[in-house]
């Protein structure tokens, strides 16, 4: 080993570690500031008591029960219907020949690039139209079908061998039971790292469910902390703290969990 | 190709039950494709267009319908200073979380991929931001930027530095909302860079060291084009976010002090639904379609050009 690269592997562990401290010093803070009484939350002294007051304090003052409802519920819908309708639309992709395949194909990474956030004035008219404007249905209509889900499933789905299907078909099996039996079963690693992809997308998105919702029963976590933090509180960092992680909770703690699983799933996301 | 070539590209195939097997093949592909398609049309396609044509329609108030006022909405955009500002604004947030955030996750992507001591923590750390809710650490932000006792401060205090008003100058708060858009987005983009990484041959590395070349020779000659791929995927959703992250805009400063951290998406939300100028904001809509429309074309003749040796 040659000195300069010893010296430089301690330099570098060095800075990943700092930059490591850094990039979970906003979080550091907000567990300091939540789990402390709110006289603490601007400054740091060791001896501090600890306390769960700021979570209770946070939870009575907004209805977050059921924003933690509606999140799930719009959450798991929008999986559902991502799943079932992208599974037949990759499928029709991955194994059929028919007109204007490209063309189709080509229309459905448009969405890729032009995500629905981007319409959200026009998508506001349609949901008007459509007697959906503040529900939660409304909130998820636009994501039902997603370009990544179908990319992401037609590539997967194309490297099942074709004995596989041949063998299927040989026994009698229809299309839909060659999906079910055979398709299906083989993209599972695909299917359980777009589902949490999508799932820590629909948990954190703000822009078209603060567009859409104007009440309690139609509002998810993320707009209900916004209005929790802009209007009911004035600057009582405890509880602002306190309420922010709660709403990031779920989906921390199942990310320090499954950890691996997670960068595993966003890597598998990522190569095409 | 049309549909007739398309149905009859087998020339031996033109016997009327092969014909009629074809087709009933092609009506069941659309079939699976229908639904799917339904929800892209009515909320990408069918959006996007008609959003082209309601910007040359005047705003529908109360009793008057909207009627036909040609390229009002855009004469208008050319002489509202704010959209000018968020334009400018816009371009200065891309052009500065763009290469930040991507220099960032290399960096991030290298070190982790090195056995390096933590290296789980440091992945873990890096990547921690990625799934938290943005409007949820922008709360947390805010903090840190406080004037007086924010952290930033006491920290600079500390060291005898006098403390600025991150959020409310208004020549360093598009700064502050940028670092926070790197801070969100690095550890993302080093994800696709750590999977690239470890899909490159290990020979390289034994090469390279038995050559005695350095690492940062090693990275620039060799590591660096491998990972050319990986950086224009990386870039060109680098260049879809600067147009798409508002949410800690709308949490930390409503575009404010004075327009000074106003974004385009974050305008047209403004636009559309505060002041519910629907003409206006599809005008400011059409403007978002064509830089991303840009933002495709240059991904498709110049970017995917260059990585054909793949």
């Amino acid at each position: 080993m040659r000195a300069p690269d010893a010296h430089a592997g301690w330099l570098s562990t060095l800075g990943a570690w700092l930059l490591a401290l850094l990039w979970i010093l906003p979080l550091l803070y907000a567990c300091w500031a939540a789990f402390h009484p709110s006289e603490y939350a601007t400054k740091l002294v060791l001896t501090a008591p600890l306390t769960l007051n700021n979570f209770s304090l946070a939870w009575d003052a907004a209805p977050f029960a059921r924003y933690f409802f509606n999140t799930s519920l719009l959450v798991t819908t929008i999986l559902f219907m991502q799943l079932l309708l992208c599974t037949l639309a990759a499928y029709a992709f991955a194994r059929y020949e028919f007109c204007g395949k490209n063309l189709l194909f080509s229309l459905v990474l448009i969405q890729l690039m032009i995500m629905p956030e981007i319409l959200i004035v026009r998508n506001y008219q349609t949901l008007t139209k459509l007697g959906l404007v503040d529900t939660l249905f409304g909130i998820g209509l636009p994501y039902f079908a997603s370009a990544f889900a179908i990319f992401l499933l037609r590539q997967t789905f194309r490297t099942i061998p074709k004995e596989l299907v041949e063998a299927a078909e040989m026994e009698g099996a229809s299309s839909l039971q060659v999906l079910r039996h055979v398709y299906i079963p083989l993209a599972k690693p695909t299917y359980l790292a777009f589902a949490l992809v999508s799932v820590s997308y629909h948990w954190n998105n703000f822009l078209w469910p603060l567009v859409v919702s104007n009440s309690v029963g139609s509002r998810p976590l993320t707009v209900g902390l916004q209005v929790f933090s802009s209007t009911d509180q004035g600057i009582d960092w405890s509880i602002i703290t306190a309420a922010t992680l709660l709403t990031s909770g779920p989906l921390l703690i199942g990310f320090l969990i499954f950890q691996r699983q997670f960068v595993q799933s966003f890597m598998r996301a990522g190569i095409k | 190709m049309g549909l007739t070539s398309c149905l009859f590209d087998k020339p031996d195939a033109l016997g009327s039950r092969q014909l009629m097997q074809t087709l009933r093949l092609q009506i069941y592909a659309y079939l699976l494709l229908l639904p799917a398609f339904i929800f892209l049309v009515g909320f990408t396609h069918y959006p996007a267009l008609a959003t082209l044509f309601d910007s040359l329609m005047s705003t529908p108030r109360g009793s008057r319908p909207a009627v036909f006022v040609g390229l009002d909405n855009y004469q208008g955009m050319i002489e509202d200073p704010i959209f000018w500002k968020s334009l400018v604004n816009n371009f200065w947030f891309a052009l500065a979380t763009i290469p930040i955030s991507i220099a960032l996750s290399i960096t991030m992507a290298l070190w982790v991929n090195d056995k390096m001591t933590g290296r789980q923590f440091l992945r873990m750390s890096y990547f921690l931001p990625t799934v938290l809710p943005m409007i949820a650490v922008a709360n947390i932000w805010i903090f840190f930027y406080t004037p007086g006792y924010g952290l930033i401060n006491q920290v600079l205090q500390a060291f005898g530095f006098a403390g600025q008003n991150w959020l409310g100058d208004p020549t360093l708060v598009l700064g502050s909302v940028t670092v926070v858009a790197i801070w969100k987005e690095a550890g993302f983009f080093m994800i696709f860079y750590l999977a690239a990484l470890q899909g490159l041959s290990p020979s390289y590395k034994e090469a390279a060291a038995l050559e005695g070349a350095s690492s940062w020779y090693f990275f620039r000659r060799v590591q660096w084009p491998l990972l050319m791929p990986t950086t224009i995927f990386v870039l060109v959703n680098a260049l879809i976010n600067a147009f798409r992250m508002v949410d800690h805009i709308i949490v930390m400063t409503k575009g404010g002090p004075d327009n000074a951290s106003s974004l385009l998406l974050f305008y047209l939300y403004e636009v559309g639904f505060k002041f519910w100028d629907q003409g206006y904001a599809s005008a400011l809509t059409a403007v978002l379609l064509a830089l991303l429309a840009f933002v495709g074309l240059l991904q498709f003749f110049v970017l995917d050009r260059r990585t054909h040796y793949r």
